[in-house]
């Protein structure tokens, strides 16, 4: 057993980079590309209630000069829109498995 | 080798009758047929909830709990929906400013005739509702069109089911395909899950009528329609149908549709065929 090892840890740690806080720039993009998502979702009658709420808060902290959590709730918003848009997708078949027949 | 032959055209044979019979059997799934829908939808119903009587489905989450019937029958001596049927009454006797009345508007000067509603309008190509023809009415005459999700046009709707309480709904279809189109569309709208809660109308009213959600006692989907506008004590208020498919939206976590988009209005066609035959009990109540 000898230093070296955790040494070399410690020396590896030290030359990572911190975590970057996030700037208007990565707002931007995640905000556009949430917002790209919305506007497909809303296009198949399929927009959730809570992208248009996660939409909002990322724009309010953006507002608010919170970059990290604009892109935090911008990146919700993406991903919720996302899953309103597998959801509009998969029903056009799938609702048929419920029908009374 | 003949034997070969044999056996080889047989199975060739099987083939040919097993594809015919299955495309049949597509053919006729994909075939829009409504009289067998509304078929369906009844028998689905009448045999999961045997001991309800096929006129008291309308009652909604009545007819599913004793106890709740009862305290409905006593409501029912001093209904909360009164105020509403006085109002609409008044407001249907009311002539606009340029001398005429909704009754102008109507067969049978708009008495009796909620049975018939939603009807499709072939020169339009689409479903028209009460509500719709209510507010086409009154721009006809000049007026401004009521909010479909407010206390008017509530008042106005309960006026004219309560003079049809009792009659069957009498929804037609015609021959037409612009109207089974319009069908195919309300059931394809009424089964598909949405939201992010990933509900359809039925996965509540057909699926688990007369379960809890929340404080709340489901409502069948069959006949659902029969009552309204209806009084909700969780409104403290009246509401249209409009009001219905709209909150019903927002409690899955979708965004509404705007009140009478086509889907509504097809879905409005879709429930209220089905239900032919039970009779209008509107307006309602519910908690």
């Amino acid at each position: 057993m000898t230093w070296s090892r955790p040494l070399a840890i410690l020396f590896a740690l030290s030359l990572a980079p911190a975590a970057r806080a996030a700037n208007e720039a990565d707002y931007t993009a995640a905000y556009a590309a949430a917002e790209a998502a919305s506007k497909e979702a809303s296009g198949l009658r399929n927009q959730w209630t809570v992208t248009v709420s996660a939409l909002a808060a990322a724009k309010k902290a953006a507002d608010g000069g919170d970059f990290d959590g604009a892109v935090a709730a911008a990146k919700e918003a993406e991903a919720l829109a996302k899953a309103s848009i597998f959801q509009a997708t998969s029903e056009k078949e799938a609702w048929k498995a419920m029908e009374i027949r | 080798m003949k034997g070969r032959i044999a056996l080889l055209f047989g199975s060739v044979s099987v083939a040919l009758v097993a594809f015919a019979l299955t495309s049949a059997r597509v053919i006729a799934a994909d075939k829009v047929d409504p009289a067998a829908d509304a078929k369906a939808f009844q028998n689905f119903f009448f045999q999961k909830f045997p001991e309800v009587k096929h006129e008291d489905f309308v009652n909604g989450p009545y007819s599913m709990n004793a106890d709740m019937k009862r305290q409905w029958q006593e409501k029912e001596e001093f209904p909360p929906y009164e105020f509403a049927l006085e109002a609409g009454k008044e407001m249907f006797a009311t002539p606009f400013r340029n001398g005429k009345t909704y009754a102008d508007c109507f067969p049978n000067g708009g008495i009796g005739i909620r049975q018939n509603y939603p009807y499709f309008d072939q020169k339009e190509g689409k479903v028209v509702t009460l509500e719709l023809a209510l507010n086409r009415c009154r721009e006809a005459n000049g007026e401004a069109p009521y909010s479909y999700v407010k206390d008017e046009m509530a008042s106005l709707t309960a006026y004219m089911a309560f003079t049809s309480r009792g009659k069957p709904m009498d929804i037609e279809i015609p021959d037409d395909p612009r109207a089974l189109a319009a069908f195919e569309s309300g059931k394809r709208y009424f089964y598909t899950r949405r939201g992010q809660m990933n509900f359809s109308c039925a996965s509540c009213h057909v699926e688990s009528p007369g379960e809890r959600i929340r404080a709340e006692i489901l409502a069948p989907a069959l006949g659902i329609l029969n009552a309204m506008p209806i009084y909700r004590s969780e409104w403290s208020g009246m509401g249209t149908i409009s009001r219905r498919f709209v909150t019903c939206n927002s409690q899955t976590r979708a965004v509404p549709l705007e009140p009478q988009a086509d889907e509504y209005r097809d879905v409005e066609y879709f429930l209220s065929y089905v239900a032919n035959g039970l009779p209008i009990a509107g307006p309602g109540a519910r908690p």
